[in-house]
């Protein structure tokens, strides 16, 4: 087993400071779940992303956490980010006001294959939240469109008061060149749309599997069964990408807590190829 | 003298040795007999040395003893490891304060200065260069180990007696040190109290200058090869790394995990001594007054709930999850990761494990096993009832 | 050794099956024990077999990554667990745990494939019951999701 002789030259020093950004605007999206727009507060510190990065959110004194970029990456001055109230951090976040200062590292991690797919129809599949990291891709395929065959969004949430971008999803339910399906899985008196897990939609979706980049985010059971139902419409492996989630501390894979088998999730993902991950994805507690 | 050269110095060169690099602008760091254990802290002199002292290491058993001769090197492997100092187990990483809706954040000055390790056993310069990979070599280096490692001096001892647990010839890292240091000394007793040197880099020579010594001759050489070749005999512990990754790779749900599960109380002492074990975690603190903030870094341990708490739970709530993530990262996806193993085989964990889990036997297990193996293994009893 | 030949007779799942299919059928089955806690199938693996409980409890889980095993239906005594055996691509989309110590006649579920495409009668005749195990167990899911125990709606 060969062993080194000496450490290669170092590296780009960690991003381990914040840097300060302020609130610049906020919608509320669901009952706990909000946008916020981040603004740098030194023009210096502002930063683009691809789809699919996360920035570690920093609320002075009570903690950070990873919160995906969800907005058009083709803004560079306000950095939109949606957030679930489910802790202390996040729910700190979500009540904040405008001006408000919040620390930020990043953007980190790999992004959406845009590129890869140009030629080829695109299948995003959202779970809840999952939506959130998907929506900039989404963007940037509009923002190109004629580089892409057909684009479907299936999208899948609790209940109708549970989805995200409700307005932006009407916008695009009628443009004649995307096809949007929703579906929650347990509905109120109103909906008269689609009751049923996400997966159902996929046997119908209009896209050629032969020729297609699928792009999946959510809960890691909905991801296991959309990787299957994908498999058995003829998707190959290496042409689903999913984004995964782990427990984050350091966000630039020092850390080691977003480890999942061999792959840091800040910095091997949170986009990984399917391939990749098969070995592990279905291994329980992994 | 040239990186590779040999010389011999006497006990009092020793001595010299510890004065010339503390007037070189080094502070010392070296073993010290403290609370029934022998650890590394500052040092002046070779009588803070624990001479004449070693240890009985075994699974889940540390004791200090009493040697028959005065070596000042003659035990094996402290519960402690070079980490301590070049990857602190608690540091501030900075303070922000709040005024007038604003936030200043400030950075944390370095301050380590340059240290020189006094009596680095092959197995840790091993250790050491692996952390120097993970911390500086990938994509993000971490500032304050790259503060850390920038100024050291390393003076490493070959290992004349193989520790209780050490398997370290088997991972191919020791007994001998063959890379990372300044000077490797050779401590032989018989015959006269000296030390065989050997010059690793012009600075070690640098400093050799500076000590009296004359040169080795063949009969020293002899010595030092049988003291080394007495520790390697010794080893009694051997961790087959044939295929290895592949191996646990394959094996995920080996029912081995949940045998280990049963014994580990998932304390997190094998994280702790490993040389290598590099994890940490993070605590935001602010004062009453809610002004002044500080981010702190510690070690954590794949083993804590905390460590893969998403929100709605643990990733890794079971004992067995937890120990397969110790186990593989460090013998199998650390390879993937950094291109070598985790493991240097210094026995640390094995000693330190309140229940005395062997890390080589449970591999050998799972070797042994996993050919056996088929499938999902569900019994199937013909006929009764 | 005994068959068992009046055991399948004697399960409603087989009632009313021809002499003949029930013969085939008890070619292909085998008495099985499961103790508290073993896991009979798990999600992904092929599925080659299904059970036919006698007694004990049957608990058909998810591995839900921070909650562990959640149940979301448990089979009990005389009832039949496994129907992905019957359609491609013939893998378990569920773990099942026997949470008691249970005993089952398992069927071989590989080689019924093979004889029900050789006897489409036989086939018929498997698939129709399993078509009205399907139907009850769906009846019963559709209602566990309303929820009804919950929160108004909107919550």
């Amino acid at each position: 087993m060969a062993m080194l002789q000496v450490a290669e030259p170092a590296a780009a020093v960690g991003p381990v400071v914040p840097r300060l950004f302020r609130v610049r605007g906020r919608r509320r999206e669901t009952r706990d779940t909000i946008t916020v727009d981040l603004q740098a507060v030194a023009p210096a510190d502002e930063s683009g992303f691809t789809p699919g990065q996360f920035n570690m959110l920093y609320v002075f004194g009570i903690g950070e956490v990873p919160i995906s970029i969800s907005g058009d990456p083709g803004r560079v001055d306000f950095l939109a980010h949606t957030v679930r109230a489910v802790g202390a951090v996040t729910q700190s976040l979500a009540a904040m006001k405008r001006d408000a200062l919040v620390g930020v590292r990043g953007p980190f991690g790999t992004s959406w294959p845009v590129e890869a797919a140009e030629g080829s129809d695109v299948v995003i599949v959202g779970g809840g939240i999952g939506l959130a990291p998907l929506r900039p891709v989404l963007y940037r395929l509009l923002a190109r469109r004629e580089k892409f065959g057909r684009i479907v969004l299936l999208y899948g949430a609790r209940t109708p008061g549970d989805l995200l971008y409700v307005r932006e999803l009407e916008r695009w339910r009628s443009r004649m060149d995307l096809d949007v399906e929703v579906t929650v899985d347990a509905a109120a008196g109103s909906w008269r749309g689609n009751v049923g897990v996400v997966t159902t939609l996929i046997p119908r979706a209009p896209f050629d599997p032969a020729s297609s980049v699928a792009l999946v985010c959510g809960p890691e059971v909905m991801m296991r069964f959309t990787v299957r139902e994908l498999q058995a419409r003829g998707v190959r492996d290496d042409r689903m990408f999913l984004s995964m989630e782990r427990n984050m501390k350091c966000g630039i894979g020092l850390c080691g807590h977003c480890q999942y088998g061999p792959f840091f999730i800040c910095r091997d993902g949170p986009v990984f190829p399917y391939g990749q991950i098969a070995p592990f994805f279905r291994v329980r507690e992994i | 003298m040239q990186p590779g050269a040999h010389a011999v110095i006497d006990l009092e060169g020793f001595g010299r040795l510890l004065d010339v690099l503390q007037a070189s602008g080094y502070r010392l760091i070296g073993p010290v007999r403290r609370d029934g254990a022998i650890i590394y802290d500052e040092i002046s002199s070779p009588a803070d040395l624990p001479a004449g002292w070693t240890e009985e290491q075994g699974p889940g058993t540390y004791r200090l003893q009493r040697r028959g001769d005065g070596a000042l090197f003659g035990y094996a492997t402290a519960p402690d490891s070079w980490k301590r100092a070049l990857h602190p187990p608690v540091l501030r990483l900075w303070q922000a304060r709040r005024e007038n809706g604003d936030m200043r954040v400030a950075e944390e000055p370095d301050d380590a200065g340059p240290r020189a390790f006094i009596g680095v056993r092959a197995c840790d310069l091993h250790a050491i260069a692996i952390q120097d990979r993970v911390f500086l070599a990938g994509q993000y280096a971490d500032p304050a180990y790259k503060a850390r490692s920038e100024n050291v001096f390393i003076v490493a001892v070959n290992c004349g007696q193989a520790g209780g647990t050490c398997f370290c010839l088997s991972m191919g890292t020791g007994p001998k040190a063959t890379m990372g240091f300044d000077l490797a000394l050779t401590e032989i007793v018989d015959g006269g109290h000296r030390f065989l040197v050997e010059v690793g880099t012009a600075r070690g020579a640098e400093i050799l200058d500076g000590v009296p010594h004359r040169p080795a001759d063949g009969a020293d050489g002899e010595a030092a090869a049988q003291v080394v070749a007495k520790a390697a005999a010794q080893m009694g512990r051997r961790l087959d790394t044939r295929d290895i990754k592949d191996l646990l790779y394959r094996n995920l749900e080996h029912p081995r995990w949940q045998e280990v599960a049963a014994r580990c109380l998932t304390c997190g002492n094998c994280t702790m001594v490993c040389p290598t074990c590099f994890c940490t975690t993070v605590e935001d603190a602010t004062d009453l007054a809610g002004d002044h903030a500080e981010r702190w870094r510690r070690w954590g341990s794949c083993f804590s709930l905390e460590f893969s708490y998403v929100h709605g739970g643990s990733i890794r709530a079971s004992a067995a999850s937890r120990y397969r993530q110790w186990l593989t990262h460090k013998l199998a996806t650390w390879i993937d990761q950094f291109g070598t193993s985790g493991c240097v085989g210094c026995g640390r964990c094995i000693t330190w494990c309140p229940v005395g889990i062997d890390i080589t036997e449970e591999v050998r297990a799972i070797r042994e096993t996993a050919a056996a193996m088929a499938g999902a293994g569900k019994e199937e009893h013909r006929a009764d009832a | 050794m005994q068959t068992l030949e009046p055991v399948l007779a004697a399960h409603p799942f087989f009632k009313d099956l021809k002499p003949e299919h029930l013969q085939v059928l008890v070619g292909c089955a085998s008495n099985v024990r499961f103790d508290g806690g073993q896991y009979i199938f798990k999600e992904g693996e092929e599925a080659n077999t299904f059970y036919l409980i006698r007694h004990g409890t049957v608990a058909l889980e998810m591995a839900v990554p921070a909650r562990g095993g959640v149940t979301v239906q448990t089979i009990n005594e005389g009832d039949v667990l496994g129907w992905s055996w019957l359609f491609p691509p013939y893998r378990w989309h569920f773990d099942a745990r026997a949470t008691e110590l249970t005993r089952a006649i398992a069927l071989d579920g590989k080689c019924l494939r093979d004889k029900c495409e050789e006897d489409h009668n036989l086939g018929y005749e498997l698939v129709k019951r399993f078509a009205q195990i399907i139907e009850l167990r769906l009846q019963a899911t559709r209602l566990q999701l309303l929820d009804i125990y919950g929160h108004a709606p909107g919550r």
